[in-house]
């Protein structure tokens, strides 16, 4: 300081501060704005004077929330962050002083109160700060909170319902979307799922969950879905108006496989397409499939509701053929990443050897002669469709007699039969329609469920979005030669997950070896 | 002995009364208790005096003296210059000066032998004090306050400053008044010491806020009880006796 002196040019003496007494005890302390030590300072003045000591604050058991009034409730942990923000806020002038620190002092959680030690600054008498802490007792009061109470009254309460509908005579649709539903979580928010004869329901708790929830669908089928609403309450005073949302989703009724036969505007509008086309994968478009040209158009769902016309035949009237002889393909396309090879084949029905027919068709990639493979029988099928007519009157050779859909696996199988497959699938938690009288065979239901599997085994790509889990109970064959070099397909051990297991003596973790990712 | 009083509920006695060791003045004050008090210790040994300076009653602070003069601002009136040169002792020589700061008892702080003076204070009033009070003058300041009258209470054993004043302060201070010095305060922490309390000699008078410590430290430093410094502490451990009824 000296130093510093020396630089400016004046002496300047260095003062020490001497000691006073306090005045109120006499203790000697360096002279202050008060003149008093800090301990009778203390004792003269209390600065939390007028500050609130005590409050109640309310607390939902429920859900853990506590109540900042009128209407927010605000969820927070036991002595957590949030807790503290929200305590210091229930207090009423607090901006008197000012806060310094805050803090928890433990309490039992059972006795219903929450200790807070505050720490406060505040100039006293002339000009003297003076710091003092001081603790601010919480009741805790038990009230549940609207949405809990409303759920309390009756928990089947649902705001959004969906009611997915499909109007085809089998289920193959809803398998596949409930394993889709399951590998994106699209239905985690959903109360309730309950299934009933052609279609599910879906009940959400909040408009905006049905909403993303059909969002969802509208990405992975195409859909055309109608809202209707109906009044439960109604608040005079406020005019608030309490609904119940009903979404009727239809989906469109055009599934793989299927053969139809395309109204005339329909044809032209896709660049004369022929009317007899084969579908060959549904997602959010339709692609169709012309057999004959090889020629592939897409429909989105919008195209297809404009017209809206429906399959002639379904896969439940496929009907075997054995091939006799297959000739070398005169055109080939590929079409989607699949490849198709247009070749005629000499064919005949399993039921009716002795009849051959001679037809063309697109499968010429794979089909060999002694194979089997399934197909639409057109020449002794009684259509229902009144397209399908139309069009055989107008046509001057007739239709083709036989159109062949996919190669069939049947004698494979029979060798594997009883065994059980490498892989298994979740289910949605769902419930049984039982109203409406037991109408759902449940021997049906695993027929068309066991189906569904072996279209998975059989088609990669419609296992792209689907999780499949290894089969715990599945052990590779030991004769794992096979007298006939092609075995029934089935899906390659690289593509399965392995369950999640959180148990204590082994660690096997979730080792996802998924390679379509 | 130091005695605690009130002027009209108000604990300046500093401010409405100004005692030295020849005479005594008074404010003329609402109800006769504060007369009272001064008359039951100085009734026989010195006159006290009534009276109002430019008819104002902070005559504490306005005027400055000591046993040989009293100085009086230039608001003060003839009839009341006439009414103190009547009362006073022949030997206390009255002088009413022409100064700019009139606030002479906040500007000056004197007993018999040494004055302290404001640092603005005229040259030629400088001259009058060391002429007509007999002492000799320093301009000083106390604790960075140019206030010396108001922040100092001296007496001819002692002498008490503004309680921020440094030690170095409080040496350079006490060597000039040639008396023991403390950093002190009056009335329950005020820093005004002067305005709080009046001194001389043998007596003291404070306001009735002052606590047990802080009239100890009074009796102690104008040896008002023949009491050493060093025992200060001491005593004040005995005397905690904080409620005046």
């Amino acid at each position: 300081m000296s130093a510093m002196d020396q630089d400016t040019g004046m002496f300047k003496v260095q003062q020490t501060i001497g000691s006073v007494l306090c005045c109120k005890c006499g203790v000697p302390m360096p002279p202050n704005a008060a003149n008093m030590c800090v301990n009778c300072l203390r004792s003269e003045v209390d600065i939390t004077e007028g500050l609130q000591k005590s409050i109640q604050i309310f607390y939902c058991p429920e859900c853990g929330c506590y109540l900042q009034p009128p209407k927010t409730w605000i969820k927070a942990q036991w002595e957590s962050k949030e807790l503290l923000t929200f305590c210091i806020k229930r207090l009423k002038n607090l901006n008197k002083v000012k806060l310094k620190n805050a803090e928890f002092v433990w309490t039992e959680p059972h006795s219903k109160r929450i200790k807070v030690k505050l720490t406060v600054q505040a100039e006293v008498l002339n000009g003297a700060v003076l710091e003092q802490s001081y603790p601010v007792e919480y009741t805790v009061r038990d009230n549940l909170c609207e949405s809990c109470s409303r759920f309390q009254a009756n928990p089947d309460q649902w705001v959004a319902s969906v009611q997915l509908r499909q109007h085809v005579s089998h289920r193959r649709t809803f398998f596949y979307l409930e394993q889709l539903i399951l590998r994106h979580d699209a239905a985690s928010r959903a109360i309730r799922i309950q299934q009933v004869d052609q279609g599910i329901d879906f009940f959400f708790g909040n408009k905006s969950h049905a909403n993303s929830f059909i969002e969802f669908l509208r990405k992975v089928v195409p859909i055309e879905y109608r809202q209707d609403q109906q009044l439960v309450s109604h608040d005079v005073k406020s005019s608030l108006y309490n609904y119940k949302y009903t979404y009727s989703v239809k989906i469109c009724p055009i599934c793989r496989e299927d053969l139809i036969c395309l109204p005339s505007k329909v044809a032209s509008g896709l660049g004369n397409l022929g009317p007899l086309v084969v579908c060959t994968k549904v997602s959010d478009n339709i692609t169709i499939l012309d057999p004959r040209t090889l020629r592939c158009a897409f429909l989105d769902a919008r195209q297809y509701f404009r017209s809206g016309f429906r399959s002639a035949l379904t896969s439940r009237q496929l009907v075997k053929y054995f091939v006799f002889d297959v000739e070398a393909p005169v055109g080939e396309a590929t079409v989607g990443g699949q490849k198709y090879a247009l070749s005629y084949v000499q064919i005949a029905r399993e039921s009716d050897i002795g009849k051959m027919f001679y037809v063309q068709t697109h499968l010429g990639h794979i089909l060999k002669s002694g194979d089997q493979a399934l197909g639409y029988d057109i020449y002794s099928a009684n259509v229902n469709d009144d397209e399908m007519e139309k069009y055989r009157l107008s046509v001057k050779n007739g239709l083709p007699e036989a159109i062949l859909i996919k190669k069939c696996y049947d004698e494979q199988r029979e060798r594997k039969k009883g065994k059980p497959r490498a892989f298994t699938t979740k289910k949605l938690p769902m419930e049984m329609d039982e109203s409406r009288g037991a109408r759902v065979d449940p021997e049906k239901m695993e027929n068309e469920y066991e189906e569904f599997l072996r279209d998975l085994e059989e088609n990669p790509e419609l296992r792209f979005n689907i999780s499949l889990y290894k089969n715990k109970d599945y052990q590779e064959s030991e004769t794992a030669s096979m007298t006939d070099g092609e075995g029934a397909p089935t899906v390659p051990i690289e593509e399965l997950l392995a369950e999640l297991e959180l148990s204590e003596e082994e660690e096997e973790g979730n080792d996802e070896e998924d390679m379509d990712e | 002995m130091a005695t605690r009083l009130q002027f009209e509920n108000n604990c300046e006695v500093g401010v409405f009364s100004k005692l030295t060791n020849a005479y005594c003045l008074v404010a003329i004050g609402g109800s006769e208790n504060f007369y009272s008090a001064f008359e039951s210790e100085l009734a026989d040994v010195i006159p006290i005096v009534k009276t109002s300076l430019g008819g104002t009653r902070i005559i504490g602070r306005l005027c400055a003296g000591n046993k040989n003069g009293l100085l009086v601002p230039h608001t003060t009136t003839d009839q009341e210059l006439q009414h103190l040169r009547n009362s006073l002792p022949d030997s206390v020589v009255v002088q009413r000066i022409e100064e700019r700061l009139s606030a002479l008892g906040n500007c000056i702080a004197c007993n018999d032998h040494v004055a302290l003076a404001h640092t603005d204070l005229d040259k030629e009033t400088e001259e009058i004090i060391a002429d007509v009070l007999g002492v000799e003058v320093f301009r000083q300041t106390i604790a960075g306050n140019i206030l010396v009258g108001s922040y100092c209470a001296l007496s001819n054993r002692g002498g008490i400053v503004h309680p921020h004043t440094s030690v170095e302060d409080l040496d350079e201070l006490s060597t000039l008044l040639q008396v023991p010095l403390v950093a002190g305060t009056v009335n329950r922490g005020s820093e005004v010491i002067a305005a709080g309390m009046t001194v001389n000699d043998w007596t003291a008078f404070c306001g009735s806020d002052t606590t047990a410590t802080e009239l100890s430290v009074i009796d102690s430093i104008f040896k008002l009880r023949e009491a050493q410094p060093s025992s200060i502490v001491d005593e004040m451990r005995k005397s905690l006796i904080d409620t005046y009824v």
